[in-house]
């Protein structure tokens, strides 16, 4: 366990570099912040991999994998936009899989492997679809730009394994597909961009999936 | 969100006895379970997760229909090569409904399970809602209803069922596989939701502890078929008005034909009339027009939502026609 109990204290740094663990200061380890935090009743032990790292915590089960990110992990990438699954700021990769982050409770995913934006960066060289989003300019107040990226993730692994979606012509047709404009607007229309963004996103998308 | 407590279960006798106790739910991904929690309108004491139940396959049945196991999710029911070379109308149903996100963690047994998304349901600021309230009016029935049904419903509930899945399911004539404490049971899709009647706050003939596992399909012959869905954007919206339509074509002469309506009531509404016109017959858009007008005889729409009875006629119409090749 001393492994752990290191990497507690790293991740208390990190938090609380931002500021973002309720009612712990600034030495308080995440794993005693969010026993402190989470004092109400069924509180339950949990252990969460993020990217890479286990977290051991102890939550109530209302707390939701996004809230577990951003005030018990000081992950605050990932963000809250309207906290009901309506607009894709909150997306996470899960398993490989993109989902809503908000909608999903936290002690639901015990065991899983969760990749939030922190974790696609390697070596301190971007991913594919993060180096592809600044070169095609594809954010502008940038909120919602970590949802975008990280369903652009899942979209390319779906469209890779042959996924078909709304705007497939003619979904008996097994082989993967070319990623048009109008694929990756339909395949991304689960993540909303205020600013309206959405030509460069689709541009990006696509330089990342080799498609442009 | 109200304070609840938690168990993940792994076989299914854990499931139904944990689900069977009072102030148990069922949760599946939860995508509508905790935004309705979070809004106040459901109030669970305990949550059993469902979701890692051994019922997630996709497999052939002996007789060519096709089992579907409750825990798929909607992405890997839609993605299936099974479902989207033999059924699918289920597949476009699927890809037409919520984000890649959502159907990414969403159950079949749990879409099925969906509630309405009526505004006056949702916002508890609204004192009347006789399916969040029992007895306290229908806000919808004088407000702005213009999502609502037009077919089936009551003066005690005008809300419409969500679902994009059980309206292709409703064509293909699919059967629900249930356990629960009393034994196992199927339920033919047409008998799973209710109409709301009196009674608007029960949306489905299911049992408290009755647990979803399957959905079966009989052996398709209806190998044309077409899901359109008509709405305010062109993704990741309810739909206004959703058609299924699927055929069994002889040459030019339908042999059979099945079509189902999304966004017109509480339960996914087959259009039966509009079927038997059309059987026995060779497709000509005349036929079509009556077909449809008798699939929407006796619609009582409300002041914001007219114009869905023109829309389901027009729909269906098209969505006949683009299954049978005419379009």
């Amino acid at each position: 366990m001393d492994i752990s109990k290191r990497r507690f204290m790293q991740s208390a740094a990190a938090a609380a570099a931002f500021g973002a663990v309720p009612h712990a200061s600034a030495q308080t380890p995440v794993r005693e912040a969010a026993q402190a935090a989470a004092g109400g009743e069924h509180v339950q032990p949990l252990t969460l991999n993020v990217n890479g790292r286990p977290y051991v915590l102890a939550l109530e089960p209302r707390v939701t994998l996004l809230d577990a990110l951003r005030e018990y992990l000081g992950l605050t990438g990932t963000k809250k936009g309207c906290d009901r699954g309506q607009c894709g700021a909150c997306t996470v990769l899960v398993n490989g899989r993109r989902i809503n982050s908000c909608l999903s409770l936290a002690v639901a995913h015990a065991g899983d492997e969760i990749v939030t934006i922190e974790g696609l960066a390697r070596a301190g060289k971007l991913h594919a679809v993060q180096a592809a989003f600044v070169e095609q300019d594809a954010f502008q107040c940038g909120y919602c730009t970590p949802g975008q990226i990280c369903s652009a993730v899942g979209l390319l692994a779906e469209a890779a394994a042959g996924a078909a979606s709304g705007a497939s012509a003619d979904v008996r047709d097994l082989r993967p597909l070319a990623l048009s404009d109008a694929e990756v607007r339909e395949r991304m229309s689960g993540n909303i961009c205020r600013c309206g963004a959405y030509p460069n996103i689709v541009a990006a998308v696509k330089k990342a999936g080799g498609a442009a | 969100m109200n304070s609840f407590s938690y168990v993940r279960v792994s076989d299914v006798e854990s499931a139904l006895r944990e689900g069977g106790a009072a102030g148990s739910r069922f949760l599946g991904a939860g995508t509508n379970l905790l935004d309705l929690m979070k809004g106040g309108i459901e109030r669970p004491q305990r949550l059993v997760d469902v979701t890692r139940l051994p019922l997630t396959a996709i497999e052939q049945l002996p007789d060519g229909g096709l089992r579907i196991g409750a825990m798929a999710t909607n992405s890997d029911a839609a993605n299936h090569p099974l479902v989207r070379t033999r059924y699918p109308l289920l597949s476009q149903a699927l890809l037409a409904g919520a984000s890649p996100q959502l159907r990414n963690m969403a159950t079949v047994g749990g879409n099925l399970l969906q509630r309405t998304r009526c505004y006056y349901f949702y916002d508890s600021a609204f004192a009347q809602c006789n399916k969040r309230n029992p007895g306290s009016g229908c806000a919808a029935l004088e407000g702005y209803n213009r999502i609502h049904a037009i077919l089936g419903a009551s003066d005690q509930c005008i809300a419409v069922h969500p679902s994009d899945m059980a309206v292709a399911l409703a064509a293909l004539d699919a059967v629900v596989r249930v356990r629960g404490p009393k034994g196992e049971r199927a339920i033919p899709l047409g008998e799973f939701h209710r109409l709301p009647g009196d009674t608007p706050q029960r949306d489905t003939n299911l049992e408290h502890g009755e647990l979803i596992t399957a959905v079966e399909l009989p052996a398709s012959r209806f190998t044309k078929s077409t899901y359109l869905k008509i709405r305010d954007r062109a993704s990741y919206a309810f739909a206004l008005v959703s058609v299924a339509a699927a055929l069994d074509m002889q040459g030019s002469t339908v042999r059979a034909a099945r079509i189902a309506l999304g966004g017109v009531a509480h339960k996914p509404w087959r259009a039966m009339q509009a079927e038997a016109l059309l059987a026995g017959s060779a497709l000509d858009t005349g036929l079509l027009r009556k077909a449809a007008a008798a699939a929407v005889e006796g619609a009582k729409p409300y002041r914001d939502n007219a114009f869905k009875v023109e829309l389901a006629r027009r729909a269906i119409v098209r969505a006949v026609q683009t299954a049978g090749g005419m379009a």
